[in-house]
């Protein structure tokens, strides 16, 4: 136990004594938060658009009002004339005009029928769409509050809600995404570098030769890392929570169990990983490519898995951080308790498993 | 006068921080010669080597090499010298070829001068049949002999050799000395590190550094007679022993 | 009893078409409490040899006992019992010496205070450095820290892998006096080196070139065995004489050897002749001498012999 106690002292040595990579280690899940928090986020917000009124009568004010007073919109321009139309979105600023063609109150009152012009700049065709989507929805909404005294003979009247993230919040998606990132990254690829470091200076040889055990090495190796990560996982729950808005609806128990199941995932998958490389470069390198891509690309977490064709969705099976992704939603945003999340938890078991086993059966109790 | 000597040094000095690497060293080397510049680890000899090469800036102190300024004209020194160490001199996974290619390149020779210079550097070395062979297969001897004939490439004026010998065969060392004396006999001056005390009695004049300073400096026989010692190993123990630094 | 007993060792490298063979058939034997010198260049095998006494590497056929124990099947109960000090640098850079000593003295389940006796010379010279980074130290320094983590856990064999590389006239001899301290304390010592002249300190060496034995004997018998009258020549301008004694028809062979050349000539009966050929030719400041075989002339020898 001693000779296992010193073997974890001396990890932590080498960690601290590195400074730069202390400071990446720990700052990374920060940037991360920021990064997705506040600048690759795809949600609309304070769109500048244009509004072209033929009519400017006491209908089209009220709708106009309530367009601007909505926090997807801001109306950056007011035009005179269709050819403004074209000018308007040549300079760029724009991305929607509105178009509300003349007699616009007088339609409505007396024909109960008017129109509405919307013309975006399809460009980017998702946040063309989307803004399209909550304008018409502000109409909708506006249309109905007119006819609310009025009754219409066979209207339905859709009500929708958005569950578990009612604002459509997209840090609801990613923050569990980043927790599997950061996770993996220090987990996989530092044990994977640490232990190819030692091979590579050539006292792995000497602990070879030493009357250690081969796996003890390994763990010892392990412990400071899923150390760091359990402080990786608190800062990045503590700024979802606290500048991202967004809450541990569930048990932070269970959240913390299922963390370090991947934590182990993820620290078995590095020690497979070091059985094969011999340079630390190698090991950046199947850890990056093997493992990181497969994550950001295949977890579902910036790419819907189900818009997936048939094998990609099948190869996204064998990424761990799937799962775990899964399991983070469900517990994390929607509350939900471990009935929810058996089958996950499940495979993340028997993936932890079967890496475990080979890591073990590859290690090399010697050189070659 | 001093067009006649490769190098000159007066009172050259590197500190880091408060510590003197190497304190006022003051010596000559002349043209042509054979010069062995000897001392334990730590004495100050690759710190004193950089500066000669241009790969660092002295803190006070006088050098020329090849007639040039250490101080202002390194990047000229850097092309009329030429370097090769033990740990780093040719990239294993290039082949031989492509090694004196690149060299040739680096000197900005024309693409007839190096490929001339390579046919005769092949057939003086017998590896014709190893030209295009990756260097990392090649015996450590061979590879050794290989790189002082790519340090020589460019025909230096001085060629400067950073334990070249190391681990190296008895027989392809004397290999490699012989391949010296005939890039000193036509005219290369040639500063040459070792830890191989034989080796030091194969230079012209040897100096040995303690502390950071030349304790003794003169032709292998002469320092003998010197030091009453029976060979240069005897020499080198005397002087070394003194040391005061013991690790740095 | 022997402490170390190869025997027919072979081991090759890469697959069929570029095969390279780091270990051609060796056998020797090492008594208990002596030191041992595996002399030979690099690329002679030396390291291969000494992975396969250590454990960490299988040799494709032959057979090897350390300390009565079998290197393949036994390899955990050596491990316990030996203590090895690779070629390069093997410490931890970024751990000050006394860091570095108490992880190697707790992973063999010992302390420094155990066997402070059998380290205590060697140590008390990089004490003052104690707090000291490994990766700040000079080579000499690190080369003794490395010795007494190898010794901490006073092991029954230890293997010293080109201990003396890169490392100056100074702090070879001295490792060389702590060598036969060890010696002294029953320790039996494998040590190979570069370094022809480490030879005359061993008690047995074994000649290594190119994966093959070229010689095993003591450093004086490998010497009587250099059947060869030896002459050391010297005169004005060195690199002509060396030609000159080249292109004679009674010289074996000629070679540079410090401020002399070394002119292997071809039997005993040809010396006077060699004499007179040299003192008639026009040569200026003529010196020659007879001269006992170095281990470095016997090495040449059986280099090119083979």
């Amino acid at each position: 136990m001693k000779q296992f106690l010193s073997f974890v002292k001396k990890e932590f040595f080498h960690i601290f004594r590195d400074k730069r990579t202390l400071f990446i280690l720990l700052g990374m899940p920060i940037a991360q938060i920021i990064i997705f928090g506040f600048a690759l986020t795809n949600e609309v917000k304070n769109a500048k658009i244009a509004i072209l009124d033929h009519s400017k009568d006491a209908s089209t004010a009220s709708l106009i009002t309530e367009i601007e007073s909505s926090r997807y919109f801001e109306i950056a321009e007011s035009l005179h004339s269709d050819a403004d139309i074209q000018t308007a979105f040549h300079k760029g600023i724009v991305k929607m005009v509105m178009v509300l063609p003349s007699n616009f109150g007088n339609n409505l009152k007396h024909f109960n029928k008017a129109q509405v012009q919307l013309i975006a700049d399809a460009s980017d065709p998702n946040v063309a769409n989307q803004l399209v989507n909550y304008a018409s929805a502000i109409i909708r909404d506006y249309q109905k509050r007119i006819t609310n005294n009025r009754q219409l003979p066979y209207t339905i009247n859709t009500e929708i809600r958005m569950l578990y993230n009612p604002q459509m919040k997209g840090s609801y998606n990613f923050v569990p995404g980043v927790m599997a990132m950061v996770l993996l990254l220090v987990c996989t690829m530092m044990t994977a570098i640490t232990i190819v470091k030692e091979k590579e200076t050539g006292t792995m040889e000497i602990l070879l030769v030493s009357p250690v055990k081969p796996m003890r090495i390994v763990i010892a190796k392990a412990i400071p890392y899923l150390l760091l990560s359990t402080i990786n996982i608190f800062t990045i729950l503590l700024l979802s929570v606290f500048v991202l808005e967004v809450p541990i609806n569930g048990s932070l128990i269970l959240l913390l169990a299922v963390s370090i199941l991947f934590i182990l995932v993820s620290l078995s998958l590095g020690l497979l990983i070091s059985a094969g490389a011999d340079t630390q470069q190698t090991a950046m390198f199947i850890s990056l490519i093997a493992l990181f891509l497969p994550t950001v690309m295949l977890s579902g977490f910036m790419f819907p898995i189900e818009n997936m064709p048939t094998p990609l969705r099948v190869v996204s099976n064998i990424v761990p951080a799937k799962w775990y992704y899964n399991i983070v939603k469900t517990v994390m945003i929607k509350g939900l308790g471990v009935t929810a999340i058996w089958k996950e938890l499940l495979i993340l078991s028997g993936m932890l498993m079967f890496f475990l086993s080979l890591a073990i059966k590859k290690f090399k109790i010697r050189l070659a | 006068m001093s067009e006649q000597k490769a190098i000159t040094t007066n009172k050259l000095t590197k500190k880091f921080g408060d510590f003197t690497a190497v304190d006022e060293i003051s010596f000559e080397v002349n043209k042509g010669e054979i010069f062995g510049f000897l001392g334990a680890n730590g004495a100050g000899k690759t710190t004193a080597m950089r500066m000669l090469c241009g790969l660092s800036l002295p803190t006070s102190g006088e050098a020329t090499v090849a007639g040039l300024n250490v101080y202002k004209e390194n990047e000229k020194i850097k092309r009329s010298i030429g370097y090769m160490s033990q740990k780093f001199s040719l990239y294993d996974d290039l082949t031989v070829k492509e090694n004196m290619r690149f060299y040739g390149g680096i000197y900005g020779k024309s693409n007839a001068f190096i490929k001339q210079k390579t046919a005769y550097i092949l057939d003086h070395l017998h590896l014709e049949k190893e030209a295009n062979v990756l260097v990392k297969s090649l015996p450590l001897g061979w590879k050794q002999k290989l790189a002082f004939s790519v340090a020589v490439f460019h025909a230096p004026e001085i060629v400067f050799l950073d334990e070249p010998t190391g681990g190296v065969d008895p027989v392809t060392r004397r290999e490699f000395w012989n391949m010296i004396y005939v890039a000193a006999a036509g005219g290369t001056t040639v500063f040459v590190t070792t830890h191989y005390m034989d080796e030091a009695e194969y230079c012209d004049r040897v100096s040995i550094m303690v502390d950071g300073r030349i304790d003794a400096l003169d032709t292998p026989i002469r320092l003998k007679e010197k030091f009453n010692a029976a060979s240069m190993d005897e020499v080198f123990l005397k002087l070394a022993r003194k040391a005061a630094r013991a690790a740095d | 009893m022997s402490s170390i007993s190869v025997k027919n060792i072979i081991k090759s490298y890469g697959k069929k078409k570029d095969k390279v063979i780091a270990l051609n058939d060796i056998s020797f034997e090492v008594k208990e409490g002596e030191i041992f010198g595996i002399i030979g260049p690099d690329g002679a095998g030396k390291t291969s040899l000494f992975r396969i006494l250590t454990t960490l590497l299988l040799a494709d056929s032959g057979t090897a006992i350390v300390d009565g124990l079998d290197v393949i099947k036994e390899f955990e109960k050596i491990r316990k019992r030996v203590g090895y000090m690779p070629g390069r640098f093997s410490l931890y850079q970024d751990l000050t010496v006394k860091e570095n000593l108490d992880f190697f003295a707790t992973i063999f389940n010992t302390s420094i205070e155990e066997n402070y006796s059998l380290i205590k010379d060697i140590y008390l010279q990089i004490e003052p450095f104690k707090d000291r980074r490994a990766g700040k130290l000079s080579g000499g320094m690190k080369q003794k820290l490395a010795l007494s983590c190898a010794l901490i856990h006073r092991p029954v064999v230890l293997f010293l892998d080109e201990p003396t590389t890169g490392v100056d006239a100074v702090s070879r001899k001295e490792f060389w006096e702590m060598l036969k301290g060890l010696k002294a304390q029953g320790i039996t010592i494998l040590v190979s080196t570069p370094y022809m002249d480490e030879a005359m300190l061993c008690d047995n060496v074994a000649l290594l070139q190119k994966g093959k034995v070229l010689s095993i004997n003591t450093p004086a018998g490998v010497i009587t065995d250099f059947k060869y009258p030896l002459m050391a020549v010297k005169a004005k301008g060195m690199l002509p004489l060396l030609e000159q004694l080249k292109a004679m028809e009674t010289v074996k062979d000629a070679y540079p050897f410090g401020e002399y050349h070394h002119v292997v000539i071809k039997n005993e009966q040809l010396v006077q002749q060699v004499r007179d050929t040299l003192s008639n030719s026009s040569l200026s400041d003529l010196q020659m001498k007879r001269v006992e075989a170095d281990i470095e002339d016997c090495f040449i020898d059986l280099m090119k012999e083979k």
